[in-house]
């Protein structure tokens, strides 16, 4: 019989249909009850709204209780991880989410080697799920890896900085790097373009190895195919956070108010001015890649 | 016949010794009024009107650096602060040319002309700042070179034969970019200004201003500010250098108020209401540079350029290069610092 049919014959009959096909049905419902969990690492100096777009892109309020040190308190300040776990709950999937945020990372005079503790951190987890894997009781594995690490490149230098530079090449190996150009309303659609392809340039003369978006099957439809070859296009993401909700055009959405004009940063897809790619950055997070951030994550990249 | 001046001295002596206030001075204290109607106008007055078209032959220099991380908007900023392209804008590093080890000075000149009045400008950029990954002490190479003008000024002067207008180098005012994160300042923000606030006139500015939406900007303002008074750092104008009640009220009125600028820099033109603007075209409007209520840069440059300027010069001179002066003759032993001449002097005295 041929395993590929999913329709009985045309004569209302079940004919040769043994019913096997139901599988990705019964392994997507207990899924679906177990829940999925992810870790997403947020890497870059401080003040490029990496707190901003996590709660953007999962419509938290993450950093409620957070203390913004100054600049003398820094002065003294190693770089640390904190861990922040959230459970979302959409149409009945439930995600454990787990942020875990680098505070102090290039904020420092001296940032001499400032991102042994974001490797560090990923190696042990890595040992973690080692050692759990060989251990006796199997069953209830705590998957602590870092599945994703979104790298913020700044918006205000030419490219990548040294201290970026350096940050992906010690993690590429180690991490699902995405890179992002934070804060993107700062710079007009010219300049986007020209620094994305200036940082694409850099990345490929660097040797650094970002994490590239499986291709997508051969049997999806054109529509998909384009949507996620422009997505592959689009990297590095240029991004826009917001916390806010401001009123355009009589609806209220998630965006900046400035003087000139309303920003809409709202993430899924929203309306938005060709060229800019600025709302594509949540798809890959939460949507038909997600499984394959998961994935890398287990396997060398 | 011109008893005022002389008298009115001796009232302020006896003043000192008789510590009261005296309402009314028992000689009026402009006589002159009284003996110039007898002569007629003088014509004191127009010392000011010599001045000026002294100044319009010869001339002026000014020499304003900028200091920051690359791609801050530096060079975009002095040339739309001049209205010309005085300083060559980086397009970053190409692979060949490498990011430099260490912070470089970069001095550039120009000539530019207004209402008849010519300004030698001097632009002096320091790229390589704040770009290493390790960035101690970066800001050494700059304050060597701030001193290194007030060395070269200090053995004009005490030259035997010097020049009837010494060519004057020293850096007149820093301006000191800020980077938009919206938090605080950055500890290197914060060395770099505590070692430098105290030679040369910093004036603290926020780059790229239309980062931040307004509530966004005066929060940030309010809290580099703080910051900056927590750390003892005294931007220009400094408070101890206010001269009088007047200087005082409309410096303290800045300094609380309006520092530091937040600025946005162009040198593109747009259409805006029928007017061409200077702006930034974004898809969701255009950023007007000389618009108060879009960034400060008109507070900026009219504070620079239309209202302190002949301050930030004086300062420089009378206070800065003064401290250079008299520190260096105090470790000299009192003696003035040996020029090429003075010392091809001393040895033929030998």
């Amino acid at each position: 019989c041929s395993s590929g049919t999913r329709f009985p014959n045309g004569d209302g009959t079940d004919g040769e249909y043994v019913g096997f096909a139901t599988l990705p049905n019964q392994v997507h419902r207990k899924s679906v009850k177990k829940g999925f969990d992810f870790t997403l690492m947020v890497a870059g100096e401080s003040g490029l709204g990496k707190s901003t777009l996590v709660n953007s892109l999962f419509l938290t309020d993450m950093y409620r209780d957070r203390k913004l040190l100054n600049a003398e308190e820094r002065i003294t300040q190693t770089v640390e991880i904190t861990k922040h776990v959230v459970d979302i709950e959409e149409k009945g999937v439930k995600l454990r989410l787990t942020i875990v945020d680098t505070p102090g990372f290039g904020d420092a005079v001296n940032n001499t080697e400032c991102w042994k503790p974001v490797a560090d951190y990923i190696d042990q987890q890595f040992e973690q799920y080692f050692r759990d894997e060989s251990g006796l009781n199997r069953k209830n594995i705590q998957d602590n890896r870092v599945h994703c690490c979104i790298y913020f490149i700044s918006p205000f230098g030419h490219g990548l900085r040294p201290l970026d530079v350096e940050f992906m090449r010690a993690l590429h190996q180690r991490v699902n790097i995405v890179p992002v150009l934070a804060k993107a309303d700062t710079l007009t659609p010219s300049e986007v373009e020209r620094m994305k392809n200036k940082i694409r340039e850099e990345i490929d003369h660097y040797g650094i190895r970002i994490y590239q978006f499986p291709e997508c099957d051969s049997d999806e439809d054109e529509e998909f195919k384009l949507q996620d070859q422009a997505l592959k296009e689009s990297i590095p993401f240029a991004v826009i956070g917001s916390n806010t909700v401001v009123e355009a055009k009589g609806r209220r959405v998630r965006g900046r108010l400035y003087p000139w004009g309303i920003v809409e940063g709202n993430a899924m897809g929203g309306p938005v001015p060709a060229g800019t790619g600025t709302s594509r950055t949540p798809s890959p997070s939460c949507g038909p890649h997600a499984g394959g951030l998961g994935r890398g994550a287990g396997g060398a990249p | 016949m011109f008893k005022g001046p002389v008298e009115s001295k001796n009232e302020a002596a006896m003043s000192e010794l008789v510590p009261e206030p005296r309402q009314k001075p028992v000689v009026p204290m402009k006589p002159m009024g009284i003996n110039a109607n007898l002569l007629g106008y003088i014509g004191i007055d127009t010392i000011i009107e010599q001045m000026r078209k002294k100044t319009m032959k010869t001339g002026f220099d000014f020499n304003i650096m900028v200091v920051g991380q690359s791609g801050l908007g530096k060079s975009t900023l002095v040339n739309t602060l001049f209205k010309s392209q005085v300083s060559r804008k980086s397009s970053g590093w190409n692979r060949e040319e490498k990011i430099p080890k260490t912070v470089e000075i970069k001095a550039i000149g120009h000539v530019i002309e207004e209402g008849g009045v010519k300004m030698k400008l001097t632009v002096i950029d320091t790229p390589g700042f704040g770009d290493q990954i390790n960035n101690e002490n970066c800001w050494e190479p700059i304050e060597k070179y701030i001193n290194e003008q007030y060395e070269k000024f200090l053995k004009e002067e005490v030259n035997i034969a010097r020049k009837k207008r010494i060519p004057d180098t020293r850096v007149h005012c820093c301006l000191y970019f800020i980077s938009p994160t919206g938090h605080s300042l950055r500890p290197l923000d914060l060395e770099f200004m505590k070692h430098l606030s105290k030679v040369v006139n910093i004036i603290p500015v926020i780059a790229k201003a239309d980062t931040m939406t307004l509530e966004e900007k005066i929060e940030f303002k309010q809290r580099v500010r703080k910051e900056l008074e927590v750390n003892g750092i005294e931007f220009y104008p400094q408070k101890e250098f206010d001269e009088d009640l007047e200087d005082k009220t409309e410096n303290d009125k800045i300094r609380q108020e309006s520092m530091p600028f937040a600025v946005v820099g162009s040198d593109k033109e747009y259409q805006v209401n029928g007017k061409r603007v200077l702006g930034r075209k974004t898809p969701w409007g255009i950023i007007e540079v000389e618009n108060l209520t879009h960034c400060e840069f008109a507070l900026l440059r009219d504070f620079v350029i239309r209202t302190h300027l002949q301050d930030l010069k004086e300062v420089t001179h009378n206070i800065h290069y003064e401290t250079y002066r008299a520190k260096r003759l105090n470790d000299n032993g009192g003696l003035p610092p040996m020029t090429a001449e003075t010392e091809e002097n001393h040895e033929s005295n030998l």
